[in-house]
């Protein structure tokens, strides 16, 4: 039975261009007090339109309402769970919002002189120090922009430092439980990709690993928890075995929501490690951004670091671009600020004591959603789960039902979907991660959600393998979307 | 299912030969695994492929998948009823959708390569 959502009327809104009006704006201009000045004749003729051919004209309210309607098509964090695996769709506290928008922050400009600058280099300083804190790493940069940014960025730091020792070396091995930009990162370094076989526990296999590791491997690409929500109980002696082939730890953090307060990659061996402010740190998520994926690093490597560095000089902040052994800029400017200065205010909200009741809540969430569940789906690898859990659609798929149709199936539910075929060392993989954000009540809902599409799928296979049916728009076609897309918007003649 | 003058790949490719130049595709298992495929891409004719190495990739609705040549070669032909009708890839993956043809260097490889009742077996277990 569905719980959490009901019908309600929902606006139409057509695209602006099409309820465009000639001569209709949203603006209006005061009464002009300095000479007229003819355009044509100062900018040259040829920079001048007469119209805009198809710019949409609207009123206030009508674009108003157009967005707002829009909005109301929406599922965000702000409506409910978002169980998306490795995505960490934690709540962005309000707090962060109120401090990124403080005067001197939101209007600081990257080009304003240093001894202006001071507070917001501060900040950046005491972030450096707190994210270094928690990975128990020795240096950080800020400025990549994103999680596959920060992946290349940490590869390249390692490349340089391989190549200081003489020799970039050839080959990065990446677990086959890996997120695709892991190998997809080693590739644009230039290295070619090896890929691991993981064991039947979900973990990396040693003997593969050892097997793997020879004179010209560079790093092995590690997430620690892995994509199937299991600590790799192995690591320090994975670390080990790279170590003493003269190669490097990369860890990518996207699962550091499971890790922050309890156990740090810097004390398991890791080298190079990214983490994504936006997943563990509440920055706002998805959209496409912005976000930030700052890159920590052992001492060995901290040479190499992007310029410039943060420098105490006689009580206060310089930019030091003297590194002549580093990488280079990585991002213009200093990173993305406003989002950084978000997860500073995260940090300091919650302090050390709050960070770790913050992981801990996200581990009992994703036990909940576990112990609800696992007498109705086939749960294909049983080690403890961390942050997340990852089922497999194999008892639903003698019906003819498949991961993706669940999925949809649950948006008529009030959810969000959970991250379907990934992992792809998992049949039919049906991945979730409540994150420390949800209430007992909310996880409830979800998993009386799901035990009630398992139940539909043996008694009505049909009604789940074409869901959604209470959206909007009914199940797309995805297929044809792909093969044939239209991309384009056109006025209908 | 599987035909028997057909050789395939733990990968999941076959590869058909005949005289020195051997045809490939991925099996019906594969496409089945991948769902809807609906982009294919592959090498220019003229570039020199590897065993076990990465000559393309297929991208279903679900993923993007590399695949694997199951000899060493140089292509000589690609199937370019592909780029726009990639269908034709879940319709028939050991027949009209095959994806390049490879002029073969090192003849013997094929015969280090599962037959159809040793791959039928090995997608059983």
């Amino acid at each position: 039975m569905i719980k959490k959502v009901r019908r309600h009327i929902v606006q139409e809104e057509p695209l602006l261009f099409e309820i465009s009006s000639p001569g209709k704006k949203a603006y209006q201009l005061p009464d002009l007090d300095v000479p007229a000045v003819d355009a044509a004749s100062v900018l040259g003729s040829e920079q001048v339109r007469s119209e805009i051919e198809g710019f949409p004209e609207i009123s206030e309210v009508e674009n108003i309402r157009h967005y707002t309607r829009l909005s109301t098509w929406n599922y965000a964090i702000d409506l409910g769970l978002y169980p998306l695996g490795s995505c960490t769709m934690k709540y962005n506290p309000r707090i962060n919002e109120v401090v990124a928008r403080t005067e001197g922050l939101a209007w600081a400009h990257p080009y304003q002189p240093e001894e202006l600058s001071q507070g917001a280099m501060q900040i950046l300083a005491i972030l450096e120090q707190y994210l270094c804190e928690c990975t128990g790493m020795d240096a950080i940069t800020l400025q990549p922009a994103a999680g596959a940014h920060g992946e290349m960025t940490g590869i390249l730091l390692i490349r340089k430092y391989l190549e200081s020792k003489g020799n970039p070396r050839k080959k990065v091995l990446v677990p086959d439980s890996a997120h695709g930009t892991n190998p997809a990162t080693a590739a644009m370094v230039g290295y070619d990709v090896v890929s691991v076989k993981s064991n039947d526990h979900g973990m990396i296999d040693l003997a593969a690993l050892e097997a793997a590791t020879d004179k010209d491997v560079a790093a092995l690409m590690v997430t620690n928890p892995n994509t199937i929500g299991v600590f790799e109980r192995d690591i320090v002696k994975a670390a080990a075995i790279l170590h003493a082939k003269g190669a490097q730890m990369y860890m990518d953090g996207a699962n550091m929501n499971a890790l922050v307060g309890i156990s740090r990659p810097g004390d398991f061996g890791i080298d190079v490690m990214h983490m994504n402010l936006h997943k563990t740190f509440s920055t706002p998520h998805g959209g496409g951004g912005p976000g930030a994926g700052p890159v920590a690093i052992k001492k060995h490597l901290e040479p190499f670091l992007p310029v410039p560095r943060l420098k105490r000089v006689r009580n206060s902040w310089k930019w030091d671009h003297n590194k002549p052994k580093s990488i280079g800029k990585v991002r213009a400017f200093y990173g993305n600020f406003g989002v950084l200065v978000r997860a500073l205010a995260y940090i300091m909200a919650h302090g050390g004591p709050g960070l770790r009741n913050a992981t801990v809540d996200a581990l009992l969430n994703a036990q909940f959603i576990r112990k609800g569940l696992e007498p109705y789906f086939e749960l294909p690898v049983t080690e403890p789960t961390m942050h997340e859990v990852v089922f497999s659609h194999d008892r639903q798929e003698k019906f003819g039902v498949k991961t993706g149709d669940m999925a949809k199936r649950l948006i008529d539910y009030g959810f969000h979907a959970y991250t379907t075929s990934f992992p792809m060392i998992v049949h039919g993989a049906m991945m979730m991660e409540p994150t420390e954000t949800e209430s007992k009540r909310e996880l409830e809902l979800f998993v009386d959600a799901m035990i009630s599409i398992a139940k539909e799928v043996e008694e009505d296979p049909q009604l789940v393998i074409k869901a959604p049916h209470l959206t909007r728009t009914p199940r797309v076609d995805e297929t044809a979307a792909a093969r044939k897309p239209i991309v384009r918007w056109k006025p209908a003649s | 299912m599987y035909p028997e003058n057909f050789r395939y790949t733990k990968e999941h490719e076959w590869v058909k030969v005949e005289g020195g130049t051997a045809t490939i595709g991925i099996t019906l298992h594969a496409q089945g695994e991948l769902g809807d495929i609906v982009y294919v891409d592959l090498p220019k004719v003229g570039t020199k492929v590897e065993q076990g190495k990465t000559f393309g990739s297929v991208e279903s609705v679900k993923a993007v998948s590399d695949i694997y040549s199951p000899v060493s070669g140089e292509v000589s032909s690609i199937n370019e009823a592909l780029n726009t009708t990639p269908e034709k890839l879940n319709a028939d993956p050991h027949g009209e959708a095959w994806l390049i043809q490879v002029k073969l260097s090192i003849p013997t490889e094929v015969d280090g390569l599962m037959k159809a009742a040793d791959y039928q077996a090995y997608l059983g277990a």
